[in-house]
């Protein structure tokens, strides 16, 4: 008897879990129209999709669905045709994509800057230094810990050329000093402060990111840290799947002046992380 | 220590509060893993038995097959599945890629031949109990299988939490299929790798409680079941 | 009726002597390998039909053995089993049934446990449920329907086995030391099962190596020792002058060690 009715309560309880869960008032009721952008994690973890996506959907009634990732692999999954516009930061590759057929033109967006960071006992002695080179030159030699994305990101390459520029060869020094952590932004800088390295990343993701420490900016401001963003509708004539009107729609909103001023007036902590520099206005 | 403290208490608060966006999160988590479990255990209870009971040639390699698929390393299972469902891949044309449906199809992957593998091995062993009675009664291969199924019921439930819970820890493989993309895609796991790179540990830590007593609160209402219709049922 | 039967049957085995009509079940040559060893080693027998024939002999001789391979549960390496004088096939494993030392109770109620071995022989409706109620009814079963089948005791579960085996109407029944681990209520009660299926005219074969108990049931006595038989015969006679060594010894009580293989 009592068996049973447990059994009957226990059924009741798991019905109830499974209409919870199935029910017809699901939690993702999908827009109908809506569009896919391969786009970099330092776009989405510092919350600027979060903060301008809302007045593009309230203006449009599209709903843009953001992949984040590290810019090599967003430009793969775009080359394969599985987003409708390209958001990323690495100029060179995004030029490429566009002269492979993949996107029908790209335009600048907005910058940010990078800065590198490291811990409070400035081991390099690289602390307030102007010229990124001559800093990345110091921390080599000191033979300080450099966590690197190693992932082929935008972040990544940016610094590769960095290293190539200041003649030091980084790739031989992988394993030693030279940290490759393979992974994003958000890990290799939660990698990075637990090495005590020096590491490298775009504004955004730092001043938004939570788990600093200790950790300071020891190197900013050099033009060289100037960090792009570019945006690209993938072509429709390669990838038929792809929503060219709704992309198009997007691209030109982000590059308007309204677009451009809803990145602009985007903060965290109070300080703006993104600047808008469309020169295009449709 | 301290910022472990801080995350239980977070995760408690989380749970009070039950904020709209989290529910939505679990609710996604839970109906992905719930279906694609149901979906494992649909194709996985009928193979694991037939490999578990039936003699034929290749059983011992499928057994083995079966075993060594349980450690399939979810990313590359979240590859595959991309490589399909690409808009490039054959299965492109669907549309399927960054849909729940996706993830829904990596994680049955996944967990298949994890309930095919354990059903193989409880079938087996009943099998052997039941062998001479089946020859006896000349059960034919189809209906040894149902009975086989049907009498381990219970211990299959196992099973089937087994995969629960190797496909509701999993994010490899769902945030690649699945894109982490909010409100669309984004569940506990992906949103914990989320948290963790934008460096909210003790949120992430949080999320991650919130998962556990979510895995608790699951295996807790199939055990119960479990145990009610052992009495019922069983020796 | 047997006849007809007969006349319906293969005619590729027609040229094969025919038995004589009261033998159901025969023993040809039959010879059992495993493990390297020669465990059942050229055995010649007749099972009379409607009888009830006792395999008797220790442990270890190859009592077991050879009423699987007259059930046709393993295969004889050499020779083999004529049931109703041609080879024994799939439809004549369907007439027969089997009773282990150990019963195999399905993990399900009692009722179910025959339900499960009458759908597998194709009974439906009807006529299952009459044949439920008679097998609940004639294991004295009645109140443990819905009783999951293995929290019964060992001699319900072995009466539940009976009747199960019973249910299908077999001509033949095979038990292997049904009762080898029941107490002497429970055994009464197996037995008791045993004469009723036999007053119904089913041939029973029975291995045991309990001398009351082939004294009690056995019409025929088939005598084992090391994988052959020593002694046959009706079973009374047997039983009370052994005229082999082997069964001599085992039915005084003596230990008889010498293997004849």
């Amino acid at each position: 008897m009592t068996a049973s009715r447990r059994t009957r309560g226990a059924v009741r309880g798991l019905a109830v879990l499974v209409v919870a869960v199935f029910g017809p008032s699901g939690p993702t009721v999908a827009a109908d129209e809506y569009i896919v952008v391969q786009s970099t994690t330092s776009a989405e973890h510092s919350g600027l999709f979060d903060s301008i996506l809302p007045v593009f959907r309230e203006e449009t009634g599209i709903e843009v669905r953001v992949v984040a990732v590290g810019t090599g692999q967003a430009i793969k999954n775009a080359a394969n045709g599985d987003g409708d516009v390209l958001l990323v930061h690495d100029r060179q590759a995004e030029e490429q994509f566009v002269a492979d057929g993949h996107g029908v033109s790209r335009a600048d967006v907005m910058y940010n800057d990078f800065v590198v960071v490291g811990p409070p006992g400035d081991p390099a002695g690289v602390a307030a230094m102007a010229d990124v080179l001559a800093a990345f030159r110091k921390i080599a030699a000191s033979g300080a810990p450099f966590a690197s994305r190693g992932d082929d990101s935008g972040t990544h390459k940016a610094e590769l050329r960095l290293w190539r520029e200041a003649g030091i060869d980084a790739a031989a020094a992988s394993g030693g000093w030279y940290r490759e952590t393979g992974a994003g932004m958000g890990a290799t800088l939660n990698t990075a402060i637990g090495l005590g390295a020096y590491v490298m990343a775009d504004r955004a993701t730092w001043v938004s990111f939570g788990n600093r420490r200790d950790y300071r900016i020891m190197v900013e401001g050099d033009p060289r840290l100037f960090n792009q963003y570019g945006i690209i509708l993938v072509n429709a004539d390669r990838h038929p799947n792809v929503k060219a009107r709704l992309g198009e729609t997007f691209v030109n909103w982000v590059l308007s002046t309204e677009g451009q001023a809803a990145i602009a007036s985007y903060r965290v902590d109070g300080r703006q992380v993104f600047f808008p520099n469309a020169m295009k206005q449709p | 220590m301290g910022s472990f403290m801080g995350s239980l208490g977070e995760a408690a608060g989380l749970i009070m509060a039950l904020d709209a966006d989290l529910l939505e999160i679990i609710g996604l988590s839970l109906r992905v893993t719930l279906t694609a479990v149901a979906a494992a255990c649909l194709i996985g209870l009928p193979l694991g038995a037939v490999v578990g009971a039936l003699r034929f040639p290749g059983r011992s390699l499928a057994g083995l097959v079966l075993n060594a698929l349980m450690g399939l390393p979810p990313v590359v299972v979240g590859l595959m599945v991309y490589m399909m469902l690409s808009a490039t891949g054959p299965l492109g044309p669907l549309g399927l890629l960054y849909t729940p449906t996706a993830m829904i199809i990596a994680q049955t992957i996944l967990v298949t031949p994890i309930v095919a593998a354990l059903t193989r091995q409880v079938v087996e062993d009943l099998h052997t109990d039941y062998a001479e009675q089946f020859a006896s009664l000349e059960v034919r291969p189809f209906d040894r299988v149902v009975a086989l199924l049907w009498d381990a019921r219970l211990s299959l439930l196992t099973v089937a939490l087994a995969g629960f819970g190797r496909a509701v820890a999993e994010v490899g493989a769902v945030i690649i299929v699945g894109g982490n993309i909010n409100h669309v895609t984004r569940v506990m796991t992906t949103t914990i790798a989320l948290e963790t790179s934008k460096g909210n540990l003790e949120f992430a830590l949080a999320l991650g409680v919130v998962l556990l007593v979510i895995a608790l609160v699951v295996n807790g209402a199939v055990m119960t079941f479990r145990a009610s219709a052992a009495r019922m049922t069983y020796a | 009726m047997l006849e007809t039967e007969f006349n319906v049957g293969a005619p590729a085995t027609a040229w094969r002597e025919a038995a004589p009509p009261e033998a159901l079940l025969q023993a040809r040559g039959l010879c059992f390998d495993g493990g390297g060893k020669r465990l059942i080693d050229g055995i010649d027998i007749d099972i009379r039909s409607g009888r009830r024939t006792i395999v008797m002999g220790a442990n270890g001789t190859g009592k077991s053995l050879l009423l699987r391979l007259l059930h046709g549960l393993i295969r004889p390496t050499k020779g083999e089993v004529l049931w109703r004088g041609r080879p024994l096939d799939r439809r004549g494993r369907h007439a027969q049934a089997m009773v282990f030392q150990r019963p195999v109770m399905l993990r399900r109620s009692v009722l179910a446990n025959l339900r499960f071995a009458l759908a597998v022989r194709g009974f439906t409706g009807s006529e299952r449920s009459v044949r439920e109620a008679k097998a609940m009814e004639r294991a004295r079963l009645d109140g443990l329907a819905t009783r999951p089948a293995r929290v019964l005791s060992a001699g319900e579960q072995q009466r539940l086995a009976v009747a199960r085996a019973l249910a299908c109407a077999p001509r033949a029944l095979f038990l292997d030391e049904p009762t080898a681990s029941l107490d002497p209520v429970s055994t009464h009660a197996v037995e008791q099962l045993i004469r009723e299926a036999h007053a119904d005219g089913v041939t029973i074969v029975l291995a045991t190596h309990d001398a009351g108990q082939a004294r009690r049931l056995g019409d025929d006595l088939i005598f084992m020792h090391a994988g052959r038989v020593v002694e046959t015969g009706c079973a009374s006679h047997v039983l009370n002058t052994p005229r082999s060594e082997a069964a001599r010894a085992w039915l005084e009580g003596r230990l008889y060690l010498d293997s004849s293989s």
